[in-house]
C-alpha cells in the first residue's frame, strides 16, 4: 500500500480529470454542458499545460463527441469524454451501438435532470434512462470516488469489452469542494494494463465492425452481452479489492452502513448517501434500529449480494431520483426485482428530481411514514 | 477510360455483393477502392452500401469496414484518424462513404463538424438523390419536381446545394465526380486521397440508381454521362475555396433527353421543365462567375 498522503482540496469535476489524466486517454472529445463543464475545461488545461499527452477534441454535438471516441477505440487507443443530461440522451443511439459492439469505453455522466420543464439541476433520470442500452453503470458519492472510479471503470470496461458510464452527481459532487487523495502515477500504472486492444481495426488483416447479423445470429450475439454483463460483476469485486490493496480505499457492488440488526434500511445511490448517514446516525443516536444500503453498482445490478446484505431486514425505503412515469422509481423497481417477492418490504419514495434538495428532514419524514405501515409495499412521490 | 491510364487491376469490392443490378453505387465503390488501396477504413453510415457490403459471415469487402449509426460516420471516422496518427501511421486513409440523405440532411452536423475541424478524413458522399434503402423516400439532394413515394404530388423544394457549401467550408480539397467520367473521377480520387493526409477532404459522386429513378438497369452510365453532360451534374473541383470547372458539358440546354429516361420525373409538366432548365442555367452562370481558371 502506497501510504503517502497527497491531500488535495477538489471539485468532483477536478478530481474526475485528475482521474481520467492518470489513466493516459490518448484522445479526449468534448462538448460543452452544465454541469460536467469543468471535466472538460481541466482536461483542456492539463493538455495545453502538456501534463497530459493527447489529442483533445472539440466537436460540435454530442453525438460526435462519442462518436469520436468511438472511433479511436475500434482503432485502439484509450478515450474519454463526459456529458450530462440531454447530451447524454442525444448520444443515446450510440450508446446502445457500442456496447452491442464491445468497446470499453469510460464516460463520466454529471447527472443532471433532463427538460422539459427546463431544468439545470441534479437528479438522475439521464443515466438510469439509459440503463438499458448495454453500459455498466457505477456511482461515485464524493469527489474521491469520483476520482478513484475513473481507473477502476477502466479497467472494468477493458476487461469485460463492456463500456461504462460513472454517474458523479451534478452539483452536489460536481461542483462541491472535498479534501481529496491523489494517487501517484505508478498506483494507476500498477492497476491499469496499457490498452491493448485486440479487436483494433487492421488492413493487414481487415474485417467488418458491426456487420448486418440476421436474426438467429443476432440473438445469440445480443445473449452473449447479456451474460457477460452478469459475469462483470466478478470482475469488478476484484478490481475493487485491489484498488483496495494498493490505496487503502475499498468499494463495494452494494456498501452496508451500520446494516447489523437494523430493521428498516435506506437504499441510496450518489450523493444522497451521505446525507443519510448522517440521519442514521441521529436516528440511531435515539434508539432506532436503522441502517443504510448504498447501492455503487445498478449495472450489472448486484441482486445476491443486496439479498444478503438485507436478509434481516423488515423495511427497505428507497430514495429515487428517476422514476420509470406511473411505476415506480427507477432504483426502487430494481430492487424489487432483485428480491423476487422475499421479504423485506419495499417502500420506494421519489425524493428529489430536477435538483429538489434533500434536507435531513425529509429523509426523517420518510423513516417515519415508512415504519407507520410496515405490512404494505408502496411508491410515493414526496 | 484512357487505356494509358487504366484503373489498378485490383478488385477490393468483390463480386457477390448485394447491390442492384445495375447500380451506381456498386460501380463508384469498386473505383473508389482502386484508387484509394486496401489500407483505407471505410466508415459507412446506414445506407445503400450497409446492404451492398454483404451480411456476416460474408462480406464483399476486402478493406476494414464499419457500419455505424445514421448519424455519426464523420465522427467516427475523426477518432479513427487521430488513433490512426497516434499509432504513427498517417499512410492509411479514412474514408466516409455515406449517402445523400447521411450526408445533406441527417448527418449534416456532422459532416460539417469534421470540415470545421478539418480532419484528416475523405468524405465522400455519393448522391442517388434519394432515401434508396428505404424504397426511394425523398431527400434533400431530390431535385425539384421530382416524384417519389413521400412526394406524391412532386417535390417542391430544390436540391441543396451540398457541394458549394463544403466548398466554402475553405476545406483542404472539393470535388464532384461520376462514374461515367471515370479518368476524371480517378484523378479526383488521387488528389483528394492525397489532400486527406493534411485536411478534411470531400468528393460528391453522382450515382444513378436504377432502382429508384426508374429506368432500365443497362442505362446507369448513360444517364450519368447525360446528367454530367447536359450540366445538370457540373464536374467541378476546388482547392481552398477556389472553384474550378473540370469538364465543359456538350449538351447544355438539352436536358429533356435526360429527364425522359427516368421514371421519376415522368410527371413534370411543361412549365416544371422550364423552370428545371432555368435552375441549371442559373448554376451555370454562377460557376462562370466563381471560376478561376475555365479550361
Amino acid at each position: 500500500m502506497i501510504e503517502k498522503d497527497n491531500l488535495k482540496v477538489l471539485t468532483g469535476a477536478s478530481a474526475v480529470a485528475e482521474g481520467v489524466k492518470c489513466c493516459n486517454p490518448q484522445v479526449i472529445s468534448a462538448y460543452p454542458i452544465s454541469p460536467q463543464t469543468y471535466i472538460i475545461e481541466d482536461l483542456a488545461a492539463f493538455v495545453a499545460n502538456k501534463r497530459l499527452d493527447a489529442h483533445y477534441i472539440l466537436v460540435e454535438s454530442e453525438l460526435s463527441a462519442i462518436s469520436v471516441i468511438a472511433g479511436a477505440t475500434a482503432q485502439g487507443v484509450r478515450s474519454f469524454t463526459a456529458t450530462s443530461s440531454q447530451g447524454l440522451v442525444f448520444m443515446h443511439e450510440m450508446l446502445h451501438w457500442c456496447a452491442g459492439g464491445r468497446l470499453p469505453l469510460v464516460m463520466v455522466v454529471a447527472n443532471r435532470a433532463i427538460g422539459a420543464p427546463w431544468n439545470l439541476w441534479c437528479d438522475q433520470q439521464d443515466i438510469l434512462s439509459q440503463r438499458d442500452t448495454g453500459w455498466m453503470q457505477v456511482f461515485a458519492n464524493f469527489a474521491q470516488d469520483a476520482m478513484d472510479l475513473v481507473p477502476i471503470s477502466y479497467r472494468v470496461a477493458e476487461e469485460c469489452y463492456i463500456p461504462t458510464l460513472i454517474g458523479v452527481d451534478g452539483f452536489f459532487v460536481s461542483h462541491t469542494s472535498e479534501p481529496v487523495k491523489l494517487f501517484p502515477k505508478e498506483v494507476v500504472e500498477e492497476f491499469l494494463p496499457t490498452f491493448n486492444f485486440k479487436f483494433a481495426l487492421d488492413h493487414n488483416d481487415p474485417f467488418t465492425l458491426w456487420p448486418t447479423l440476421e436474426p438467429v445470429l443476432y440473438h445469440q450475439y445480443r445473449g452473449i452481452l447479456f451474460e457477460e454483463h452478469r459475469k462483470a460483476l466478478k470482475t469488478w469485486k476484484k478490481a475493487f479489492k485491489e484498488w483496495k490493496d494498493l490505496t487503502g480505499r475499498g468499494y463495494l457492488p452494494v456498501e452496508g452502513y451500520k446494516v447489523e440488526g437494523a430493521k428498516t434500511l435506506f437504499v441510496t445511490t450518489g450523493y444522497l448517501t451521505g446525507t443519510t448517514r448522517w440521519v442514521v446516525d441521529e436516528l440511531r443516536s435515539r434508539g432506532k434500529k436503522v441502517g443504510l444500503i448504498n447501492l455503487r453498482l445498478i449495472r450489472p445490478f448486484p441482486s445476491e449480494e443486496l439479498r444478503e446484505m438485507v436478509r434481516d431486514a423488515e423495511i427497505l425505503m428507497v430514495l429515487d431520483r428517476a422514476v420509470s412515469y406511473g411505476v415506480s422509481g427507477i432504483v426502487s423497481e430494481e430492487v424489487r426485482a432483485a428480491l423476487r417477492g422475499d421479504a423485506p418490504l419495499v417502500k420506494g419514495w421519489v425524493v428529489s428530481t430536477g435538483g429538489r434538495e434533500v434536507f435531513p428532514s425529509l429523509i426523517e419524514e420518510v423513516y417515519h411514514r415508512s415504519i407507520r405501515s410496515p405490512q404494505e409495499e408502496s411508491t410515493e412521490w414526496i | 477510360m484512357d487505356m494509358k491510364h487504366p484503373a489498378p487491376a485490383e478488385e477490393l469490392l468483390s463480386s457477390g455483393h448485394f447491390a442492384c443490378p445495375g447500380c451506381g453505387v456498386a460501380l463508384s465503390m469498386r473505383l473508389t477502392l482502386k484508387v484509394l488501396g486496401e489500407r483505407t477504413r471505410m466508415v459507412v453510415p446506414a445506407s445503400c452500401s450497409s446492404v451492398i457490403a454483404s451480411k456476416y459471415p460474408h462480406t464483399a469487402m476486402k478493406v476494414p469496414f464499419i457500419h455505424t449509426p445514421f448519424a455519426v460516420s464523420a465522427g467516427f471516422a475523426t477518432g479513427i484518424a487521430h488513433a490512426l496518427e497516434l499509432k504513427g501511421d498517417k499512410e492509411s486513409p479514412v474514408m466516409v462513404w455515406a449517402g445523400d440523405g447521411a450526408s445533406y440532411d441527417i448527418g449534416f452536423a456532422g459532416l460539417s463538424g469534421a470540415a470545421e475541424r478539418n480532419e484528416r478524413i475523405l468524405y465522400i458522399c455519393y448522391d442517388n438523390e434519394a432515401y434508396m434503402n428505404t424504397g426511394a423516400q425523398r431527400s434533400s439532394a431530390t431535385p425539384s419536381c421530382t416524384w417519389t413515394p413521400t412526394t406524391p404530388s412532386l417535390k417542391r423544394e430544390q436540391k441543396k446545394n451540398l457541394f458549394k457549401i463544403m466548398v466554402d467550408h475553405k476545406i483542404k480539397y472539393a470535388a464532384t465526380a461520376c462514374v461515367s467520367h471515370p479518368q476524371d473521377m480517378m484523378e479526383k480520387l488521387k488528389k483528394a486521397k492525397e489532400a486527406s493526409k493534411e485536411g478534411f477532404s470531400f468528393l460528391l459522386l453522382l450515382t444513378p440508381c436504377p432502382t429508384g429513378w426508374g429506368m432500365e438497369e443497362n442505362l446507369t452510365v448513360q444517364a450519368a454521362r447525360l446528367a454530367v453532360e447536359t450540366g445538370i451534374f457540373p464536374l467541378l473541383e476546388a482547392e481552398k475555396g477556389r472553384v474550378r470547372i473540370t469538364h465543359i458539358p456538350t449538351a447544355l440546354g438539352e436536358e429533356e433527353g435526360y429527364l425522359k429516361l427516368q421514371k421519376r420525373f415522368s410527371k413534370m409538366r411543361s412549365e416544371e421543365t422550364k423552370a428545371l432548365k432555368e435552375w441549371v442555367r442559373e448554376r451555370w452562370r454562377e460557376l462562370d462567375s466563381l471560376s478561376s481558371s475555365l479550361p
